[in-house]
């Protein structure tokens, strides 16, 4: 059992404080992964989990145990560095029973262990070499090799891929999600590739300036973002955001933008919006709900037309990014390629408002969620 | 000059008439150009040849010679060579050479390495102590040596005090530089004392390159202090302890000046040591051709001793 607390946690660097009370509840076995923007305390917050960084203030409870004051190797963890922190003078073989020496296992134990890992992570032909002839997907392979062979309870894992290029990120992503699956551990995951944050996670801790944003599954933070950081955090292109303002319309409401009016979806709770109405507040509007009239029967009913001025077609094969200007605004609509468009043209879109989004203007906050 | 062959051959078989002329003058702009690289080299390697290179050769051919210094140079053959053998202060000084080297290369090596790591630490005082460890390296040695005679002062320096007070018989008191079984001990000790702030701070530089992550690492597999010393640290400075055990065996076969100031070799020839003797040979008995053959096995033996280093240090 691992389930992992962290309480009212803080860390400082004298008057300097990068993490602030951050308060998470982490099941155990699950896949739970901190993103946020560089320097927003993802790394800090692993390493106190780690033991690598004293805890300031607040409690950090593993399996049920206060572990604040002990020591790292006995946390029943074990962690992924950024640059793998190999050791370079062994070879990869040594790299990963070195844990296990130290514990004084068996010879025979160590041998299966590291071959096991081994194998799981086809590495077998490579044991016998020192990490400096590796390419950086066999690095990180041995890295993760080494934190297997122990069986932690828990793995730590710092940007395990921003040194790989594309391919091999998407390839190791998949293999880190089997290995999680096949190693029934509790995974604690650091990044800020919100890709490998929504394919991997079972949760999101979305991170800013030392503080939790929001915590909440892959979908979930997409659809229900709790303000206008994780809105923009999380997707990409980005939400686009509007200034616009709330009026009543019959029993229901719509958003004005710049002569434009949206209707709000019937689903939308009226007691938070009334507050709103007459007030400006900001609407967000995912790139892949505005886009051209949809064909008449795959239509939502929340559509509502929208004409911008197209200022550049990115093409991405199997669509297109439209960079729009409406209202002094920029925008960014996702179309089909067969949406004919030149630079400068006027173009009459549709919004699909069902998962419109409303902030308040002055905090920021959703008013919806 | 392959330069210009190699463009000529390449422009291959369009050659024109202007051909010739293009290479002759490259060829002179090339000459011209190592001219000056020459001229400026000159000064430097003119006081090298006259001051270091010419009286090497002369000590090599000299070995084979007798010579006083003053009376004509006579040839000796092996004469020198042979007289090795016979010369008791030699073969003390050989072996005094060897036991010094044997005893103060890694005692250094490991002073110095032990006072780099705790000095790498964030301890209280640390810059301070910084550069009390290096001031040795840094003082005077004829005022450092004066302090060193009176502190190991058999009768009233304040270690054998010190000694007496913790309860030591004044019978079995150690006579340091006066006692021919611990003069040794003592010029050891002074050596050691003398050069490891400098290898320290070599130490030091080489401590602040290592990824601190290989710790964070070795932490969480389970290691403690000494492991991670000895599996990250030692194993991380190789290479500055390669570096460290050559200049310190050389310079620890070259040992003079610090026996010169305390025990001039003595008591007996307890401390002697091969340049104490060759300069006892050169400036005391004028026997340069000797002296020279003794400088000669000096120099082959660092010669081998280093080859040997260097030897082993690729095949890691
Ligand atoms: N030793 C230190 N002293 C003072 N400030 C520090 C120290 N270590 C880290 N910080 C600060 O703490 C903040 C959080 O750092 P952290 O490494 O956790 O960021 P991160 O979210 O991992 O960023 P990145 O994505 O760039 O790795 C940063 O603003 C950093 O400057
Ligand atoms: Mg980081």
């Amino acid at each position: 059992m691992a389930s992992i607390s962290l309480k009212k946690l803080n860390k400082t660097y004298g008057a300097l404080t990068v993490v602030h009370d951050i308060d998470l509840e982490i099941a155990d076995k699950e896949f739970i992964i901190l993103v946020g923007p560089s320097g927003c305390g993802k790394s800090t917050t692993l390493r106190m989990i780690a033991g690598l960084e004293e805890i300031s203030n607040g409690e950090l409870v593993i399996g049920g145990d206060l572990v604040n004051e002990v020591p790292s190797k006995d946390r029943d963890i074990a962690m992924v560095f950024q640059n793998y922190a190999l050791y370079p003078h062994m070879t990869v073989y040594k790299n990963m029973a070195f844990g296990l020496q130290l514990r004084k296992a068996s010879r025979e134990v160590i041998h299966r262990k590291v071959q096991e890992a081994a194998k799981i992570l086809d590495i077998t032909h490579l044991l016998n070499r020192k990490p400096k002839a590796l390419s950086g997907g066999q690095r990180q392979r041995v890295a993760l090799g080494r934190a297997m062979v122990r069986n932690p309870a828990v793995f730590l894992l710092d940007e395990p891929l921003s040194n790989l290029d594309a391919k091999l990120r998407g390839t190791m992503r998949a293999e880190i999600t089997k290995l999680h699956k096949r190693l029934d551990a509790t995974f604690i995951y650091v990044t800020h590739d919100q890709i490998e944050a929504m394919t991997m996670a079972d949760r999101i801790v979305v991170m800013k300036d030392g503080h939790i944003q929001q915590v909440d599954t892959p979908q979930n933070l997409y659809d229900r973002p709790v303000n206008m950081f994780v809105a923009g955090f999380i997707g990409a292109p980005q939400m686009n955001m509007l200034p616009s303002t709330i009026e009543r319309r019959g029993d229901g409401y719509a958003a004005l933008f710049d002569g434009r009016e949206l209707p709000l979806p019937a689903h939308f709770d009226k007691n938070r919006i009334e507050p709103y109405v007459g007030r400006e507040l900001v609407i967000g509007i995912r790139p892949e709900n505005l886009h051209e009239l949809p064909p008449a029967d795959i239509a939502s009913e929340n559509l509502a037309p929208f004409d911008a001025v197209v200022e550049l077609a990115e093409p991405m094969g199997s669509e297109v990014h439209l960079n729009l200007t409406a209202g002094g605004r920029n925008l960014i609509a996702r179309v089909s390629p067969r949406f004919k468009a030149k630079i400068g043209d006027g173009v009459k879109l549709v919004v699909d408002t069902t998962n419109m989004q409303l902030f308040d203007r002055e905090t920021e906050r959703s008013i919806l969620y | 000059m392959s330069m210009s062959n190699s463009t000529a051959a390449a422009s291959g078989a369009p050659a024109t008439a202007r051909r010739p002329a293009k290479t002759m003058s490259r060829r002179r702009r090339q000459v011209q150009n190592a001219l000056v690289a020459y001229s400026f080299i000159a000064p430097n390697f003119l006081g090298f040849a006259v001051f270091t290179l010419g009286p090497i050769l002369f000590a090599f051919v000299l070995a084979f010679m007798h010579w006083d210094g003053s009376n004509a140079i006579t040839f000796a053959g092996l004469d020198n060579f042979w007289r090795l053998f016979e010369d008791k202060a030699f073969i003390a000084a050989f072996w005094n050479t060897i036991i010094y080297t044997a005893v103060s290369v890694p005692a250094t090596l490991a002073c110095a390495l032990g006072l780099a790591v705790l000095l790498n630490q964030k301890i209280f005082g640390r810059d301070f102590f910084r550069t009390a460890m290096f001031f040795p390296y840094v003082a005077s040695l004829v005022a450092v040596a004066v302090v060193w005679n009176m502190i190991f002062n058999p009768e009233m320096g304040p270690v054998n005090m010190i000694l007496y007070t913790l309860g030591l018989d004044p019978k079995d008191m150690p006579g340091w530089a006066a006692d021919r079984h611990w003069a040794m001990v003592t010029v050891i000790l002074f050596g050691i004392w003398k050069s490891m702030g400098y290898y320290m701070v070599i130490y030091l530089a080489g401590l602040q390159g290592i990824n601190s992550e290989l710790y964070e690492a070795a932490d969480l597999d389970g290691a403690n202090s000494w492991q991670k010393f000895l599996y990250v640290t030692v194993p991380q400075l190789g290479p500055t302890t390669f570096f460290v055990t050559v200049m310190l065996t050389i310079q620890s076969f070259k040992v003079f000046d610090q026996i010169y100031m305390i025990t001039q070799g003595g008591p007996g020839t307890s401390t002697l040591v091969l340049v104490y003797h060759i300069y006892n040979e050169a400036f005391i008995s004028w026997d340069l051709g000797y002296s020279s053959m003794i400088a000669l096995v000096l120099f082959f033996l660092v010669l081998a001793v280093t080859v040997v280093q260097f030897r082993r240090q690729k095949e890691d």
